[in-house]
Parts: C-alpha cells; sequence; structure tokens
C-alpha cells in the first residue's frame, strides 16, 4: 500500500465535520430572505421608518422647526431626545427627517440605477466607441475616493440639498454601469439573443427585452446594498454643510448641530442613530441578498 | 481517485512554475510602463475634473470675484476675464489651468490667503499618519476577525462577526467620531482632547512628517508616547468602516481556498490546524487582502474629511471641512486632487506588488 492510497482525499472521507458545516452554512444562506433572522430585522425596520415618515405629523409631539422650549434640555418624559440649541424638540425633529432621508435614498438610488445601468448596458453590447467613451468616464470616476468627489461637486454647484443629491448620483452611478456591462458581455453571445437578432429585432429591442429582465436581479442587489451608501454619503454632505440647509430637519446637520455642542449629548446621538439604522436595516437586507447569487456574479459586486 | 488528486496537484504546480517562468523582465517592464501609463492618463483626467468644476460650473467667475461696482464697469470686468484668461477658448483655458498646475499654483486659499499648495503641504504628513494608522488598525482586527468567521462558518461566531462587520460599515463615521470624543476625551478623560501632541510638546525634527515615527527616530520616547495617545482615538473612529470592509474580504477570500484540495492534504500530513490555516489557507488570501487594502487607503483618506474636525487633527481632512463650509473652492479642489493623486500612486504600487508577488497573474 503506497502511501498515496492511505490519505483520504476523497471527499467521501473527508475530515469529520467540514461538509457537514458547509451543507448547515449553504443552507442558511439559502434560505429566502423573509426566513433569515438579519433580513427579516432589516425589513422590519424599514418598515417602521417608512411607517413612521408617511405618519410623521400624527407621531410628532410638535412641528419640526417650533422654538417654545429651552435650548439645550437634556431629555425629559415631555422632550425624550431633548432639545436643540434653538429649543427644538429633536424627538419631533428625528421623526420628520425621515419624511426627507427616505424619499432621497430612493430617489437617488433609482436614478444611480437608471443611469449607470443604462450606459452599461449600451458599453457592453455596442462595444467601440461608446464603450471606450462610457468607461473612461466611469474610471474617472472611480479614481476618486467617494466622498472627496461628492465634496467637490457640491460644492461647485453650491451648497444646496438639490445639489448634493446630483453630486451623490455623480459618485454613484459608475458601479451599476461596471456590473451592467459585465453582465451584458456575459449575456450578448447567448443563444437567446442571437435568435433574437436573427429574428430581425434591433440592438435596442434586444437590449431592452431580451438582455433587461435577464441582468436585472443582480443589478437590484447591487442597488439594494447601495442605499445604506447612498444615505451615509448625502448624510455626511450635509454634515459638511454641502446639503440640507438650515432650519431643514435632516439627519447629518443635526449630527453637525451635535457637534457643535457636543457636551449635551443627546443632540447629535438620535439623529445619528436614526442614520444607523436605516443603514444597517438596508445593509442586512442586501447582504441576505447577495448570498442568494451565484458566486460569480456575487463576486462582481465587490466588497 | 487518491493518485488522481496528488497527480492534478503536480500539475498544477508545475503549470504555475511554467507560468511564473514566463514573467521576464521584458515582460514586466511592459506591465509596469502599461500600468504607469494608465495612471498618469488617470491623473491627467483628474486634473480635468477639477478644471470643469471650477471653471465652467459657477457660471460666472467674475461675478464670484468681484464687487457689485467693478461689475458694473466692463472695461474691470473685462480686465479681469483678460487677466485670468477667461476670454480665451476653453481648451486654451484648460492648458494655461494645467501650466498653473505643473508649477505647483493650486490657486490661493480664500480663508488662509496663502497658497494651496503651501497649505496642502503642511497638512497632508498628519493625514497620511493618521490613515496609516487606520489602516494598520483595520488589517489586524479585520483580517483576524475576517480568518476567526471563515474557519468557523455557519457558527455562532461567523453570526456575530457578520452583525459586526456589517455595523462597521453601516455607522455614519462623523457621528461615531463625535460619540468617541464625548465618551472617552469628556466623559472619562481617556485620551487627549485633540490635535497632534500635548500642550507642552514641541513637534520632533521633520523628517518623514509623520510625529511617532519622527519620534522613534529621534529615539526620543516621550515625544513618541504623546504622539501615540493623540493619534489612537481618531485613528480607531477612522479605521471602523473598513474594518468591516476587511472582515468581509477576508471572509470571503479565506473560504475560496479552505476547500482546496492542497488544502486537504496539508491537513491529512498531520499539520496541525493552526499551521494549515497560516500557511496553506491565509497566505494565499493575503494577496487579495493586499489589493484590498488600496481601495481602503482611499476611503481612509477621504473619511478624514468627516472624522478630523472634530478630533481637531490638523490634516488635510479638517482643512477640506474647513473649505467646504466656507466654500473655498480653490482649496477643495486642492484637497479632492492631492488625495485622488495619492489614492491613484497608492492603487498603482498595490498593483505591481500583487503582480509581482503573485506569479499567477498575467501581465496584460
Amino acid at each position: 500500500m503506497t502511501v498515496a492510497d492511505s490519505l483520504p482525499l476523497d471527499s467521501d472521507a473527508a475530515p469529520p465535520g467540514v461538509e457537514e458545516q458547509l451543507d448547515r452554512s449553504d443552507r442558511a444562506a439559502l434560505r429566502p430572505p423573509w426566513r433569515q433572522p438579519l433580513a427579516l430585522t432589516g425589513g422590519l425596520v424599514i418598515l417602521a421608518w417608512i411607517v413612521i415618515a408617511i405618519f410623521a405629523p400624527l407621531l410628532a409631539p410638535d412641528p419640526p422647526n417650533s422654538q417654545f422650549a429651552a435650548p439645550l434640555l437634556a431629555p425629559t418624559h415631555q422632550f425624550v431626545f431633548g432639545t436643540d440649541q434653538l429649543g427644538r424638540d429633536i424627538f419631533s425633529r428625528v421623526l420628520y427627517g425621515a419624511r426627507l432621508s427616505l424619499p432621497l435614498a430612493a430617489l437617488l438610488v433609482a436614478v444611480s440605477l437608471a443611469i449607470g445601468s443604462l450606459l452599461g448596458a449600451m458599453a457592453g453590447f455596442f462595444g467601440g466607441i461608446v464603450d471606450s467613451v462610457i468607461m473612461r468616464i466611469a474610471d474617472l470616476v472611480f479614481a476618486f475616493p467617494g466622498i472627496i468627489l461628492a465634496l467637490a461637486v457640491a460644492a461647485a454647484l453650491g451648497p444646496q440639498l438639490r445639489n448634493a443629491v446630483l453630486a451623490v448620483i455623480v459618485v454613484s452611478w459608475p458601479s451599476y454601469a461596471r456590473l451592467a456591462r459585465s453582465l451584458v458581455l456575459g449575456a450578448r453571445t447567448s443563444e437567446y439573443v442571437t435568435s433574437a437578432r436573427l429574428f430581425g429585432s434591433s440592438g435596442w429591442r434586444v437590449l431592452r427585452v431580451e438582455l433587461g429582465p435577464n441582468v436585472a436581479g443582480p443589478l437590484l442587489v447591487l442597488a439594494t446594498l447601495d442605499v445604506g451608501n447612498a444615505v451615509l454619503l448625502l448624510s455626511g454632505l450635509s454634515f459638511l454643510g454641502l446639503g440640507a440647509q438650515p432650519p431643514t430637519a435632516e439627519w447629518g446637520a443635526m449630527v453637525s448641530a451635535g457637534a457643535q455642542n457636543f457636551n449635551s449629548w443627546w443632540v447629535g446621538l438620535f439623529p445619528g442613530l436614526a442614520i444607523l439604522t436605516v443603514v444597517l436595516a438596508f445593509n442586512f437586507i442586501g447582504d441576505a441578498l447577495r448570498d442568494i447569487l451565484d458566486p460569480r456574479t456575487a463576486r462582481m459586486l465587490g466588497k | 481517485m487518491t493518485c488522481g488528486t496528488l497527480a492534478n496537484l503536480a500539475v498544477i504546480n508545475t503549470s504555475l512554475r511554467g507560468r511564473a517562468r514566463r514573467v521576464t523582465p521584458a515582460g514586466l517592464g511592459r506591465f509596469l510602463g502599461r500600468r504607469i501609463g494608465i495612471g498618469l492618463v488617470l491623473m491627467v483626467g483628474i486634473t480635468l475634473v477639477a478644471f470643469v468644476l471650477t471653471h465652467l460650473v459657477p457660471g460666472n467667475p467674475a461675478a464670484a470675484n468681484l464687487g457689485q461696482r467693478a461689475l458694473g464697469d466692463p472695461a474691470i470686468v473685462k480686465a479681469f476675464n483678460h487677466e485670468y484668461g477667461l476670454d480665451k477658448p476653453v481648451v486654451d483655458q484648460y492648458v494655461i489651468y494645467l501650466g498653473k498646475l505643473l508649477h505647483g499654483n493650486l490657486g490661493i486659499s480664500e480663508q488662509s490667503h496663502r497658497a494651496v499648495v503651501t497649505d496642502l503641504a503642511e497638512y497632508v504628513p498628519a493625514t497620511i499618519e493618521l490613515a496609516l494608522f487606520a489602516i494598520v488598525i483595520s488589517l489586524v482586527l479585520g483580517v483576524g476577525l475576517g480568518i476567526l468567521a471563515a474557519v468557523r462558518r455557519g457558527k455562532l461566531v461567523d453570526g456575530v462577526i457578520r452583525v459586526i462587520s456589517l455595523l462597521g460599515v453601516s455607522m455614519p463615521t462623523f457621528w461615531v467620531a463625535l460619540l468617541a470624543f464625548y465618551l472617552f476625551f469628556f466623559r472619562l478623560g481617556w485620551f487627549p482632547s485633540g490635535g497632534r501632541l500635548g500642550p507642552a510638546v514641541t513637534p520632533p525634527g521633520n523628517i518623514t512628517g509623520l510625529y511617532t515615527v519622527d519620534a522613534l527616530l529621534h529615539g526620543d520616547w516621550s515625544l513618541f508616547a504623546s504622539a501615540l495617545d493623540h493619534l489612537v482615538l481618531p485613528g480607531l473612529v477612522l479605521g471602523i468602516y473598513t474594518v468591516g470592509t476587511m472582515v468581509r474580504f477576508t471572509r470571503a477570500s479565506v473560504l475560496e481556498v479552505i476547500n482546496n484540495d492542497y488544502v486537504r492534504a496539508a491537513r491529512v500530513k498531520g499539520l496541525s490546524e493552526w499551521t494549515v490555516i497560516r500557511r496553506h489557507v491565509v497566505r494565499p488570501a493575503l494577496l487579495g487582502i493586499a489589493t484590498v487594502s488600496g481601495v481602503a487607503f482611499g476611503s481612509l483618506l477621504s473619511g478624514t474629511v468627516l472624522v478630523e474636525n472634530i478630533f481637531g487633527w490638523p490634516g488635510i481632512g479638517q482643512y477640506a471641512y474647513n473649505s467646504a463650509i466656507n466654500l473655498d473652492l480653490p482649496a477643495i479642489m486642492g484637497v479632492s486632487m492631492v488625495v485622488a493623486f495619492i489614492y491613484i500612486v497608492v492603487n498603482l504600487l498595490v498593483d505591481i506588488l500583487y503582480s509581482i508577488l503573485d506569479p499567477r497573474i498575467e501581465l496584460r
């Protein structure tokens, strides 16, 4: 008997525990999102925030900008999150902040997704000069670390919430473009595309009818993962004074007020917690969705 | 079957060696040339972005720089436009702008009334020191936790680490900075209030500009202690986000190799589990981690914009924060360009290092 024969290299003789261990976690990953505790938690938190955003005027004890209390009151049963430097109720402002942050996050990601996937799909499908131009611009955006470019764009356009939103879109679209391009490149030579072309479909029609639905899944997962980043980026710009302007109740700007009154911990703590819960919830969902994708596509998503 | 597996290993082994041999000095030179070329093109692209943002977007620079009365006088407006080359075609303006950049002229900061280059030269080393410290922390913590999670895949530890890493990438950095400052300085007094050194300490002679390194080079231990004391809290806060990304990446790359036949073979050979992990699992995974570190360094550099101000750390992050608050456009563009340049150089170095360390990478 040779040494090689005695080596249990076959999979059925694998070290005990390994296979069983893999099976268990693989099964956990393949469970539908609503049966995974993290994704479920994330979904419930988002749902709660949506309810808060819709019913903020009913839930909040005060209008967001009323200043009838003393400034910088520590949390009490009357002002559960305390009051800020202008005597506004922080609890009400955090609730009202959801009316701004949630729709903006959805808008940001929807627009970046639309622009990025359209450009990326065009680059992958048409190739040639279209591909070069679009992808070189994307490379240029990738050459900047995210918030730095957003900061420069927002500053150049002027400090306004609208411009901060534009800045975040400028920074966000290229990751969708890259993913869409590689997905389309992979699918372009598939048989269903060839047969559609043979039937006489135009390039645009193939892109829309054949390729679109087939590349949508991974792009939507990327979008879910990206909501958190968009919220962080936008609130970061507001923190820097380049986003929402006073007296708007925006979470990033409220944390900024907390930094100016740092010994009143409650001014910055609660709006920051609001940002954290929203971002974390979307990341929980995105993380679970990514596990459902096949590993090769998941790797294209990076992170 | 078993022999087949071993034979496969041998084939892979020789094919690796065969490929490694193909990396000739000439091939490497061509690869480096191409990579450096791409880096240079990107840098020119960055100046183009900065030019577009400063010269084309705000509309009328004369209106931004001249007072009301001067604007009423067409002659003054014309002279202003002529002086700054604004009456020339856009392409000529860009060439003038590039020429200024090549001479190190990034304009005058509107708040400090000094050349932006002078300001940056003063602030960049502080930020580099902070970012380097943060990346060391995130490498140690991130890689450690990532390996642990992969080895205990599917167990409770894995789940806990997953939540920790998701928390790390979900927390707004500026908010963590604020809380850490409040808790550890204001309430507990564990760390100094901010800045790079204690009030009575003079900076070390300037060698690298990194106080901790310079203090060591001078052999001044009390100075080193003071510099480190000031570095720890902002460095930890800055590193939290990248710890999250490092954990995820390490876990994934370790899982990719952990089921390979050669790992199994190493186990079977009787090596202890720890030795197998260290020598046959972590080592191949480290290469990928080096690449991610380049990207992580970029996010650390930009993260300083949100962290430095709260800790009074006198780096480009605080400079960018103050510039943003005061809409000091030349300063903001200077910071963006410098950060993007550093980012490109770091990624270039990582790329080159990666291709030299891993012979399987095809040099293209």
